[in-house]
């Protein structure tokens, strides 16, 4: 095996670029390993832990790109080498003349720049973000790897100036009906959202969407702000924002369990709103909400269906389907029959942290699961599935040099396939998350895994997907559906939808939902 | 009112810095967007970032 590393000199590439770049290299034959990153110190251990790095790499500077290569012969280096020239070739071309490239916020802004939207890696956030607050402009940070120190610096500081700053780790956020992140098409309608969770607001937006409501902006905060140490300081800043926006009547909170503190602080606070408001803290206990006379969802399909009944001052009327019970019975039970004898389990393959917990949430009262998130039984090797398995794939373990599994679906294909050779999985549930920033095509990655875990299981294995997404979305909620539906996907309509049916499949009806009780709480046979 | 306010009732502007793609979305979606030719300040040394930022 050769090992080659190819140092550009000062040639500054994002991320996303790098890490598919690196998996179309992959393909090319002869190639053993390859990853294209910069000179950064803690790329650079990455790729010597990796055993990736040669001296060349060692010497290349933060601002130097690296491209590792370990092939069979040198020929099939100089192949890659080409390929990779020919990329930034591309990339350079692809930028017209016009395009007003600026070497730092002093130059880019100008009188009416009200936001700077941040995805740099974590250690230089701090730096940008206390420049932009400086200059009185909000900002929505995606990165994540930013210390919990300088999240709360850079929060107090927007604090002082009323300024508010979306994340770290904020993916989502839609304002004045833009797309920010990871964000879907979706209405605009009177229902504010502060959410902590991106998936989360992704899918409550949708839910709204497809409910014929919509929304008036979602604020962002980040996973981390109501946590002890941040005390939910942009939570209650977007809860002020949208108290004086004319265009919302209804909040809606959506985190997940905050810090107990924290909670009852801003569930106070909401007590005294002078607009109605809807708590969804998924994975949480709804008595404290509801104590304080506001109203409380346990799923996000459920705060998207509450803020609506709400705001229409109706009788909420929990569902578990859109269906009918019977004919969601009916669906389940016909996929059971299919099953081998021996497939029990389920598995649950997520890309949205916050989707992988509404499933888990919704389904562990029932049967016993396995996961890498913060509740279910801890999973001996987060990389095999055991009996009933959550998984989030979307989790820093699992993106290290690698895109998110919205973007880049191979992680998350690796891993279907995997499923499918152990003859115990009845089931396979997934999310598809499309929208700005997700992947462009899902359909072309999915329907080839999931056709080759087919034929590999040898058996009948069951699909049931949800797609968070609308039909505005540049993906399309209808293209995707018919796509998945045409190889024998069940897509059901929302995640918490996908995840009972999937339930009710592998459990070949032992758990059915077939009393649409308070909360939706599923009733064991 | 605070300038957070004005962020929901003025048109968006933004400045982005690192993923090119997020800005392109933005572009798509009508809303004026200056991407940042980004490049990690001091040669990406930490500690002479400290220092610069003292001196800011």
């Amino acid at each position: 095996m050769i090992l080659r590393n190819v140092i550009k000199k000062n040639r500054y590439v994002d991320s996303i670029f790098l890490m598919l770049l690196a998996n179309r290299l992959k393909s090319l034959e002869g190639i053993d390993r390859i990853s294209a990153m910069m000179g950064a110190e803690g790329n650079k251990g990455i790729l010597e832990e990796s055993g990736l790095l040669d001296q060349a790499g060692r010497e290349a500077a933060p601002n130097d790109l690296i491209i590792a290569i370990l092939a069979e012969s040198d020929e099939v280096v100089d192949r890659a080498v080409s390929e990779v020239d020919d990329a930034l070739d591309q990339k350079d071309s692809g930028r017209s003349e016009d395009d007003y490239s600026p070497k730092s916020l002093d130059s880019a802004k100008n009188g009416k720049t009200n936001l700077i939207f941040c995805s740099l890696p974590g250690p230089y956030v701090r730096w940008e973000a206390k420049k932009a607050l400086d200059a009185g402009i909000n900002c929505m940070i995606f990165s994540d790897n930013v210390p919990v120190e300088t999240e709360l610096e850079l929060k107090e500081l927007a604090k002082e100036k009323k300024l508010i700053v979306m994340g770290p780790d904020c993916g989502t956020a839609i304002i004045n009906g833009t797309a920010l992140g990871f964000a879907n098409v979706v209405s605009r309608g009177r229902i504010g959202i502060v959410g902590a969770s991106g998936t989360g607001i992704q899918e409550v937006t949708v839910q709204l969407h497809h409910l014929g409501e919509g929304i008036s902006h979602a604020i962002g905060t980040g996973g981390r702000d109501l946590t002890e140490k941040i005390g939910g300081i942009s939570m209650l800043s977007g809860i002020e924002m949208l108290e004086n926006d004319p265009a919302t009547e209804l909040l809606l909170l959506i985190s997940k369990p905050p810090a107990p503190r924290i909670e009852k602080m801003i569930l106070d606070r909401m007590a005294k709103s002078k607009k109605p408001a809807v708590i969804c803290f998924i994975g949480g206990k709804t008595e404290e909400a509801e104590k304080r006379g506001l109203p409380a969802a346990r799923t996000l399909e459920e705060a998207a269906r509450l803020a609506i009944a709400t705001l229409l001052k109706k009788k909420f009327e929990p569902k578990n389907f859109d269906m009918s019970p019977t004919e969601a019975f009916a669906a389940a039970a016909a996929e059971s029959l299919k099953l081998a004898p021996g497939a029990r389990y389920l598995r649950g393959l997520y890309s949205g942290g916050t989707l992988a917990d509404e499933a888990l949430v919704l389904l562990e009262k029932f049967l016993p699961f396995h996961s890498n998130l913060s509740h279910g039984q801890k999973l001996s090797d987060n990389a095999v599935s055991q009996g009933n398995t959550i998984i989030d794939l979307g989790d820093d373990e699992f993106t290290v040099g690698v895109p998110h599994p919205m973007i880049d679906y191979t992680n998350r294909m690796e891993r279907l396939l995997q499923e499918a050779e152990d003859p115990e999985v009845a089931v396979i549930l997934f999310d598809v998350v499309i929208g700005y920033g997700s992947h462009l095509n899902p359909t072309e990655p999915l329907i080839p895994a999931i056709l080759a875990a087919r034929e590999r299981s040898k058996r009948h294995l069951s699909f049931v997907a949800t797609i968070c997404g609308t039909n505005e979305d540049p993906q399309n909620l209808e293209k995707t559906r018919e796509a998945l539906e045409e190889i024998g996907v069940i897509v059901m309509p929302s995640n918490a939808q996908a995840a009972r049916l999937a339930a009710m499949i592998a459990s070949r009806g032992k758990i059915d939902f077939m009393n649409s009780e308070k909360n939706c709480h599923a009733e064991k046979l | 009112m605070p300038k957070n306010f004005d962020l929901l009732q003025q048109p968006l502007s933004v400045v982005t810095f690192g993923l090119e793609s997020f800005s392109l979305a933005l572009k798509e979606q009508g809303i004026e967007a200056v991407h940042v030719d980004w490049r990690p300040p001091a040669d990406g040394d930490q500690r002479l970032l400290g220092i610069l930022e003292n001196l800011r």
